[in-house]
């Protein structure tokens, strides 16, 4: 019945569109701004569904595919499709923002109807930059999305946002620049070559191009998604932004911004330039074991709870860009190319986990600012004698960030801390060292702020969850058990897919 | 010989213009002064018309006629149809700016209409003389318009410094011509491109560098572009709309005729200089901008380091990168006009809104008005999907098809330094609570065009195919 129709577009189109009708709407009365932009999301988060439901998990090529003509003179077209890589970031998306409209529902009280539409446009550009197959379609949903996301870090901010607004944006404009240099000089190459240019993904990854430019394009893409993912040592705007941004924002950010990073190394990175990834995997190995253990460290002295949860979330993205760039270590280590799988898909994994944990973290640090107004862990202690509920979820959460087994937490770390030891062992014991730090620093975070004795008359005060909150956090944690619990699904989904990138990644593209 | 009557067809437009002008002044002189609006009708009406006229003109073919001197092909007829409605838009933005400082008299319109004679007629140049005659038509005009403020100081400064330094690049450019002319004997573009071969390199070098200066103080690059913060600046807002935005279009045009149709055989010489040329206005552009508190003179750095972008794309010397350099120049008029457009917006009786800190709470005062400006921000820093973003994407696409991949990434590196003060804007305009709280007081006519304005930047952004195809196809 559905066959049809262009599901992916109305997925990608109907929050940017319902959020501009938002905007129309609600400009007098907030709370048919806030019904109308629950009832979008909702109904986003409905057509994803069916990506699921009928996503073909034999097939490795893109599904749901869409194609249209756009910009004839540079070959850009309107290019959409989904496979088994960015599907199941699709649905984090749609997912996350249903929690995210519903979390700034009372807490928001200024401009209510912008804040609301420029998530609901941010989700619409996030799901285009994940289903984008024509790299210049991509570039223009990544650069986008900047636009809602400095706009909600600048108004709903805290009270440093402007400068952690900017900051946020020039790091990212600046990473991504490169980037587009990279992808107008791979179109120029594929006209020497084909004949003909493009900017479509699957023909990039298909051009041959030697090592130097190779490098290069190598470099410039590490830039860019370095920058978003973030990686040591271009990951300070993160800290920044997550502190000033509002609670909606910093879950947008953790949970599916941070992914657009991993989600680009997958798709460009690895695939386009497979030689320049083996020549430099060292260095992105290098950085992310930086910041698996040094920003781990980093967490431990962190006085500002969010900002200790910016700092384990770069930590815990560490994780990812190991699980990928392991490749070449592992396939010389072990001689085939059959270990290699386990590393992309303990990095998938992870970002979809820490999509789950690190949103439900930043919302339970939101449940205490909105009756506090204060992040400092200082300010707290004995949250759990007024707030027995809150402090159940919280303990979950932290376990979960600690890699509890059991929780989602617990699979992709352990995924890709099995493929570090098919590598080197010494990167498995650097890895595995941050399932102590993370558990040090989350567990003593809770330690401090929800156990122990009433610290203060604020503490005493404080009311439990809403009936609001509870659900948000409820359905979080239903999704962390779900993924640590049976997290056969998502790879089913994911097999084909990450089977053929590897045999693609491992075919050399040097003319 | 025989006396031959050209054919006048092709400059249709031109002529139908003049005579408009000429009509307008007269009728002019005999209204009183409320009644001044049927001059803005009558000019608008004029524009509207000369700009259909132009359009029913257009050729594939390039057609000549007045002995070479007049040139219409796509590219002409396109530049006009631009231009005309460029001013459309400048003429409506500064209506009400004129009334309410009491210098809304006939003499901006008629001035204002030469102006667009004077660029059409650079558009359409075939000949050292039709350039020249066409500048000085534009340049005097403004000169009048600038000063017609005369009570102001910074306005007759303006005035004066932008005379003396125009004076002075026009000797300059005449200079150039006339190397140009004791060396191939001919003034005409079309003959002189094929003399260029044969003619002596030296002289040809010398009347070249004083070309390119000409043409550079025209289009404000750096280092010929001192009089632009102090003339945005000093003139009346309703008039730096005007020079910000159409004449760009024409200087455009103007180097595209001198350096292409007539110096094509030179064009390893002027590549080196305009690529100095750009690249100096690309960096020092963007990085004094920064420096900036009044919006006028911020726009002025502004527009350098996009002159700087225009040039990189004449600089490939390729059809497609023409192509890209008049996509860039139409793109940078309408954001251009929006800007100054949203100024006068914020503008009324006894108060300018000329420094950054006056759009300070717009989003409380006006939503909407408040996304234009966010648009035309983002705009011109080059950020999708907004109408800027493919202008830049189409000139760096050519530079790095010419194998220019580091001009390239200077010029992206220079974007995000100049991202900074433009989201220094935004900043103001959304995060910053207003200063003071008198409602916006503009009329329907400049609310519509300037929501038209602001929605074509995202519109034509969305589905640029059609502009850019145009474009491209003009050189083709």
């Amino acid at each position: 019945m559905f066959s049809n129709l262009p599901l992916l577009s109305l997925v990608i189109w109907t929050p940017i569109v319902g959020g501009m009708l938002v905007l129309a709407a609600g400009s007098k009365n907030s709370i048919e701004a806030k019904v109308l932009a629950l009832l979008v999301s909702l109904a986003t988060l409905a057509l994803s569904i069916p990506l699921y439901t009928q996503f073909d998990t034999s097939l490795a090529s893109m599904q749901f595919e869409e194609l249209i003509p756009w910009i004839s003179s540079f070959h850009i077209n309107y290019h959409i499709g989904v496979d088994g890589i960015s599907m199941p970031l699709i649905l984090l998306t749609t997912f996350m923002t249903v929690i995210v409209i519903i979390a700034g529902w009372e807490v928001i009280t200024y401009k209510v109807a912008q804040y609301m539409a420029a998530f609901l446009i941010l989700e619409g550009l996030m799901i285009g930059t994940f289903a984008a197959m024509d790299a210049m379609l991509f570039y223009v949903f990544w650069e986008a999305l900047l636009i809602p996301m400095f706009v909600i870090i600048g108004i709903w901010g805290g009270p440093n946002r402007v400068y952690a607004t900017i900051k946020f944006f020039l790091y990212t404009f600046l990473g991504s620049v490169f980037m587009l240099i990279s992808l107008l000089y791979m179109y120029m190459h594929a006209a020497d070559v084909n004949g003909a240019g493009t900017f479509n993904i699957q023909d990039l990854q298909k051009l041959p191009l030697a090592l130097t430019p190779q490098i290069l394009i190598f470099l410039s893409f590490l830039l860019a998604f370095a920058v978003k993912v973030p990686m040591w040592p271009v990951h300070t705007w993160l800290p920044d932004a997550h502190v000033e941004a509002p609670t909606g924002g910093s879950v947008i950010l953790a949970a599916i911004m941070l992914k657009l990073g991993g989600y680009g190394f997958l798709r460009f990175s690895l695939p386009i330039t497979p030689d320049a990834s083996m020549t430099l995997d060292w260095l992105v190995i290098i950085l992310s074991l930086i910041a698996i253990v040094y920003i781990g460290f980093v967490a431990l002295v962190q006085a500002d709870m969010k900002k200790l949860i910016a700092y384990s979330s770069i930590s815990h993205m560490g994780f990812v860009t190991l699980g990928f760039f392991l490749f070449w270590k592992i396939s010389d280590n072990t001689g085939s190319i059959s270990g290699v799988v386990l590393g992309l898909e303990g990095g998938m994994v992870q970002m979809i986990s820490h999509g789950f944990i690190s949103g439900a973290m930043f919302l339970s640090v939101g449940v205490l600012y909105d009756r506090m107004h204060s992040r400092m862990i200082k300010d707290y202690g004995g949250v759990v004698n007024t707030m027995p509920a809150f402090a159940t979820f919280a303990v979950f959460f932290a376990m979960a960030n600690a890699g509890l087994p059991g929780t989602s937490g617990f699979v992709g770390e352990f995924m890709v801390i099995m493929a570090a030891f098919k590598a080197n062992f010494w990167y498995a014991f650097l890895a595995a060292i941050t399932l102590i730090l993370g558990a040090a620093y989350t567990l003593w975070m809770i330690k401090r702020v929800v156990f122990g004795p009433i610290a203060n008359e604020n503490v005493e005060n404080l009311e439990d969850m809403s009936r609001r909150e509870f659900f948000m956090m409820f359905i979080l944690a239903v999704a962390v058990l779900i993924i640590g619990i049976y997290p056969a699904p998502l790879l089913e989904v994911m097999h084909a897919t990450i089977d053929n990138l590897v045999t693609q990644i491992s075919v050399s593209k040097l003319p | 010989m025989n006396f031959v009557t050209p054919d006048f067809m092709p400059a249709m437009p031109e002529i139908f213009l003049l005579s408009m002008v000429c009509v307008i002044m007269i009728i002019d002189l005999f209204l009183k002064d409320e009644s001044r609006g049927a001059t803005y009708v009558l000019s608008l009406i004029a524009l509207i018309t000369t700009a259909f006229l132009s359009f029913s003109n257009y050729s594939e073919q390039s057609i000549t006629t007045f002995n070479g001197s007049f040139i219409l092909d796509p590219m002409a007829s396109i530049l006009k149809i631009s231009i005309c409605i460029i001013v459309v838009g400048v003429f409506i933005y500064a209506k009400d700016y004129l009334k309410d400082r009491n210098i809304y008299k006939g003499e901006y319109f008629t001035l204002g209409l030469f102006g667009v004679l004077g660029m059409m007629v650079m558009v359409s140049a075939g000949n050292f003389l039709t350039v020249y005659l066409g500048l000085e038509l534009l340049s005097l005009s403004m000169y009048a318009m600038i000063a017609m403020q005369r009570d102001s100081i910074v306005a007759s400064e303006a005035a004066m410094k932008y005379f003396i330094l125009g004076a002075i690049a026009s000797g300059m450019l005449l200079y150039g011509m006339s190397m140009v002319y004791g060396v191939t004997g001919s003034l005409d573009l079309a003959t002189i491109n094929k003399a260029v071969a044969g003619a002596d390199r030296v002289v040809m070098s010398f009347g070249l560098v004083f070309i390119i200066l000409g043409v550079a103080f025209k289009l404000g690059a750096v280092p010929f572009h001192m009089w632009m913060p102090d003339v945005y600046h000093g003139s009346p807002t309703s008039v730096t709309l005007y020079i910000a935005s159409a004449p760009k279009i024409a200087a455009f045009a103007m180097m595209y005729r001198l350096l292409v149709d007539g110096l094509a055989g030179m064009h390893a010489d002027w590549q080196m200089i305009l690529i100095i040329l750009s690249v100096l206005s690309m960096v020092f552009g963007n990085i004094i901008a920064i420096a900036q508190t009044n919006i006028k003179r911020m726009l002025a750095y502004s527009t350098i380091s996009h002159v700087g972008f225009i040039i990189m794309g004449v600089v490939t010397g390729t059809q497609a990168g023409y192509g890209a350099a008049m996509f860039y120049a139409i793109v940078y008029a309408i954001m251009s006009v929006g800007a100054f457009g949203m100024i006068v917006l914020l503008s009324r009786a006894g108060y300018e809104a000329e420094n950054i800190d006056d759009f300070k709470g717009l989003n409380q005062k006006s939503p909407w008005f408040a996304f234009v400006m966010m648009a035309i921000m983002f705009s011109m820093a080059g950020v999708p999907p907004f109408l800027g973003f493919w202008a830049k994407i189409a000139v760096l696409q050519e530079a790095v098809n010419s194998g220019l991949v580091w001009f390239a990434v200077v010029g992206v590196v220079t974007s995000v330094i100049g991202a900074f003060y433009y989201l220094r804007v935004i900043k103001v305009v959304y995060f910053d609570k207003p200063v003071d709280e008198t409602p916006l007081q503009a009329s329907m006519d400049i609310r519509l065009t300037l929501s038209f304005n602001g929605l074509a930047i995202l519109a034509i952004g969305l589905y640029p195919t059609a502009l850019i195809a145009l474009c491209m196809s003009t050189f083709a």
